[in-house]
């Protein structure tokens, strides 16, 4: 992928971007093709899952059988994600406490593309309700827009990315309209199973919605509905389309895809925007502050050149910050100014509040109807085919927390390897051939359930600059408050009773201890980080406008997780496109008219 | 604790005392120790790693006897490793496993996956490869494995030349059984072997997290997957008829 260098960026540039996942990805391609000329930084390096994502590898291919470590911190050896986890040797964070449950785990990913080259591709609508939380329930934070303002953004996206899945016409669960997802690929033995006995349980199991090619894009009618009466966009488009391949239906998604089937930035939004000729990327640029000038509007940007540790100023007529939400607000907290003494766009003191994450918790279970089944081949498109979207909304005043999960499972016969498939408990002692029946007896009868829930705004959980530690570039860097409430510890009790009568249900034993009030997973975890710069309808109360415009600095723009004012159980990538895009279209209208 | 009643003290820097030779031919590290050392130690490891802190080694006051665990010196494969390349143990970092202990471990892994109608043994796939890449990595993980994995390599053939006069490599099939299972389990094994037991429940995790990492461990368990097809089918219809359920996406 071309790639300039730092002393290179001296173009006159219209926009500068900030970050290249899912939200400066989606920016940067929204932008370019308008016509509009943008540099794009990225802190990590340049990524090309083409030539580097490992297909096809075996756990015995790769140092301790693809096992996790803390210098490949996730899915382990092949995850995509490189020079990045949860901590980072060279970009510290602090915490604000002692106390585990009061600490927050701050993923970051440097390199191109981002967290977008590793992520679950679980790709689901908010829906109507989930823009308005408070006027529902009278708890958190609505939106300044509804769902009505996104859905032809979400619709956009779909089609641009491809996503898998099912329309149900279920209560918060928008339908996309026809035509406009992929066909589901098949349930699996696990999930079809889950499914048949969730429905005893009330629980509907349905095709989950994921950004994975299960068919190739329609690369002939598509371009035309996303770029009407553009013939230049819709060629660049097209043509980005058909370098993508339809899922092969083998290599797990997190480790990327080399032939373009699922969404990474780095294979969907850059290539086409790069095609324009509008797009520069620099790579390594560490950004420190955004530049203010005397007339209150952003000039540029400095950052250091990793590569050199030089300080570098580029300028611009608008700025987008998509660093991602701890990363962007640490961005703007460490740009001080006259005007803004306390970090720009943040008048308020609303900077760095209302930090949310998704609810986290889990349980395994052992089900012995699936022992010793006939060996067939479930890798299917990568990740899980099926969910349970929450199903619980007339009963909201019953349960004693106010907002919803959906529920993820795993199943089951994945590539083996780098763990002991037979637990000694169940194993009794095996060893010698009776050890290798038992495995093969056990493997692909345990199934995961998890929680991921919506977790409510609340005042203990916020980040401010840390007063003293700075990063290996001499950059000031975050220190985390945070605290579950009981809402989220309440809704993990009911979903791990959930899981119990799941398990049950489908007749088999809960393999997981659980541990009270324990069982909720650390903030930061689930890795769905979102606000800190919250859009709201007034400039008092939020940072934002509907647009992701900060109220104080007009040519300032947030476009990751930052402006998120509630987080629902949806994950948080698809809305994030969504919201680039559209207020990547309100950028180039107030381009038009020479408001920037 | 089982140790040589002969042996008169408990502080471990009395080096006079010497095993015998035991038969084979190899000499392992391990018998060149006072037995008591060892023992001691061992149990130590496996009750401190018990209490499931990674701290622990700092906290707890384990007998240190450095001999028996080389340091790690190695780095790791640092945050940005080429990913889309083979590699195959002893790339990352060098090997560490003394002679004795890989004949100790090679012994040992085929006799928890010998060759049968579902495969070949551990020893055909280079189990002992991957078991020894492990103890040798120098990340927080594996070191605690290690100090389980070496001292408890180290007692196997200790606690074999004791009761059979050979080590473990050289014992016979049903040596091997009657030793195995005293400690295959630990959860019914004799309080004197439950540090051995704790040490063979780790070495058959290792061992059968290798060996079903590769091909032939595939096709023992019943994996079928990792390659590429036109279309996904999902459960084929045996597999849907004995869970009794039906295909729900068209």
């Amino acid at each position: 992928m071309p790639i300039i260098k730092a002393e290179e960026a001296t173009k006159d540039y219209d926009v500068i971007i900030v970050g290249s996942g899912a939200g400066g990805g989606q920016m940067a391609f929204t932008l370019t093709l308008a016509g509009i000329k943008c540099l794009m930084l990225e802190a990590g390096r340049a990524y090309d899952p083409v030539a580097e994502t490992p297909m096809f590898q075996r756990n015995d291919q790769a140092p301790l059988l693809g096992s996790q470590t803390p210098d490949k911190q996730f899915f382990g050896f092949h995850d995509a994600t490189i020079d990045g986890g949860w901590q980072m040797e060279a970009e510290p964070y602090t915490q604000a406490s002692d106390k585990p449950e009061e600490q927050f785990w701050w993923w970051r990913a440097r390199m191109l593309g981002g967290r977008t080259n590793h992520w679950g591709r679980i790709s689901l609508r908010n829906g109507p309700y989930d823009f308005k939380p408070k006027t529902r329930d009278g708890v958190g934070l609505d939106w300044p827009i509804g769902y009505d303002d996104v859905e032809p953004y979400y619709t956009k996206v779909e089609q641009l990315i491809g996503v898998f899945g099912s329309n149900e016409g279920l209560e918060n669960t928008p339908n996309s309209p026809d035509g406009v997802l992929q066909p589901p690929p098949k349930g699996r033995a696990g999930e079809l199973l889950a499914q048949k006995h969730g429905k005893t349980l009330g629980i509907p199991i349905i095709p989950i919605h994921r950004a994975v090619l299960t068919q190739r894009l329609d690369a002939d009618n598509l371009p035309a509905k996303l770029f009407p009466g553009n013939a230049w966009a819709q060629k660049i488009v097209g043509d980005a389309m058909r370098l993508r391949a339809a899922c092969f239906w083998a290599t797990p998604c997190g480790r990327g895809c080399s032939i373009g089937a699922n969404y990474q930035s780095t294979t969907v939004h850059l290539p086409p925007a790069l095609a324009t000729g509008n797009l520069d990327i620099v790579a390594n640029a560490h950004v420190r502050e955004v530049l203010l000038g005397a007339d209150g509007k952003a000039t540029g940007v400095l950052f250091i050149d990793k590569l050199t540790g030089k300080d570098v100023r580029v300028k611009a007529k608008a700025v987008v910050l998509a660093a991602s939400s701890g990363e962007t607000v640490r961005i703007m907290l460490n740009s001080k100014s006259t005007l803004f003494p306390n970090g720009i766009a943040n008048g308020t003191g609303l900077v760095g509040k209302n930090i949310m994450d998704t609810v986290g918790t889990s349980l395994q279970g052992q089900i012995p109807a699936l022992e010793n089944l006939p060996p067939y081949n479930e890798d299917g498109a990568g990740g899980s085919h099926f969910y349970a979207p929450w199903w619980l909304y007339k009963e909201a005043e019953k349960l004693g927390f106010p907002r919803g999960y959906h529920i993820e499972m795993g199943a089951t016969r994945g590539m083996p390897g780098g763990g002991n498939p037979l637990p000694d408990d169940l194993g009794a002692g095996a060893y010698g051939s009776k050890y290798k029946q038992e495995a093969r007896r056990y493997y692909g009868s345990f199934m995961g359930f998890a929680c991921r829930g919506e977790m409510i705004p609340n005042d203990n959980c916020f980040v401010e600059l840390d007063s003293t530690v700075k990063d290996k570039w001499g950059v000031p860097v975050l220190k985390w408050h945070w605290k579950w409430s009981e809402h989220e510890q309440r809704m993990c009790d009911h979903a791990e009773k959930t899981f119990k009568d799941l398990i049950g249900a489908m007749g088999g034993t809960v393999r997981s201890v659980t541990n009270g009030r324990n069982r909720i997973d650390p903030g930061g975890k689930i890795i769905h980080e979102v606000g800190g710069a919250i859009m709201g309808t007034s400039a008092k109360t939020s940072v934002c406008n509907g647009y992701n415009q900060t109220w104080d600095v007009k040519n300032l723009f947030l476009v990751d997780g930052t402006p998120f004012p509630s987080n629902a159980d949806k994950n948080p990538t698809l809305t994030i496109m969504a919201l680039s895009w559209r207020a990547g279209d309100y950028i180039v209208d107030q381009a038009k008219k020479g408001m920037l | 604790m089982s140790h040589h009643s002969s042996h008169h003290s408990s502080h471990h820097s009395s080096h006079n005392y010497q095993e015998p030779e035991p038969a084979g031919g190899i000499v392992p590290a391990i018998a060149r120790l006072p037995r008591r050392t060892v023992f001691k130690w061992f149990v130590a490891v496996a009750a401190a790693l018990q209490l499931g802190d990674t701290q622990v080694f700092g906290a707890e006051p384990i007998p240190s006897v450095p001999p028996l665990i080389p340091p790690i010196t190695a780095k790791g494969y640092g945050s940005d490793p080429q990913l889309n390349k083979f590699y195959t143990p002893g790339d990352a970092w060098p090997l560490t496993l003394s002679k004795a202990q890989r004949a100790a471990a090679i012994a040992l892994a085929d006799v928890i996956l010998p060759a049968d109608d579902l495969g070949p043994a551990a020893s055909q796939v280079r189990v002992i490869d991957f078991v020894d890449e492990w103890v040798s990595a120098p990340y927080p993980g594996q070191l605690n494995d290690r100090a389980i994995i070496l001292p408890g390599l180290d007692w196997l053939d200790a606690e074999a030349t004791k009761r059979f006069g050979a080590l473990f490599a050289a014992l016979k099939p049903e040596q091997h059984k009657a030793l195995c299972d005293d400690i295959c389990f630990e959860a019914k094994a004799k309080e004197e072997l439950k540090a051995g037991a704790k040490f063979f429940s780790k070495f058959r995790s290792l061992a059968s997290a290798a060996y079903y990492a590769t091909p032939d461990g595939w096709k023992a368990i019943g994996y079928v997957g990792n390659v590429p097809s036109l279309t996904y089918d999902g459960p084929p219809p045996e597999v849907l008829a004995k869970l009794g359920v039906v295909q729900t996406v068209k």
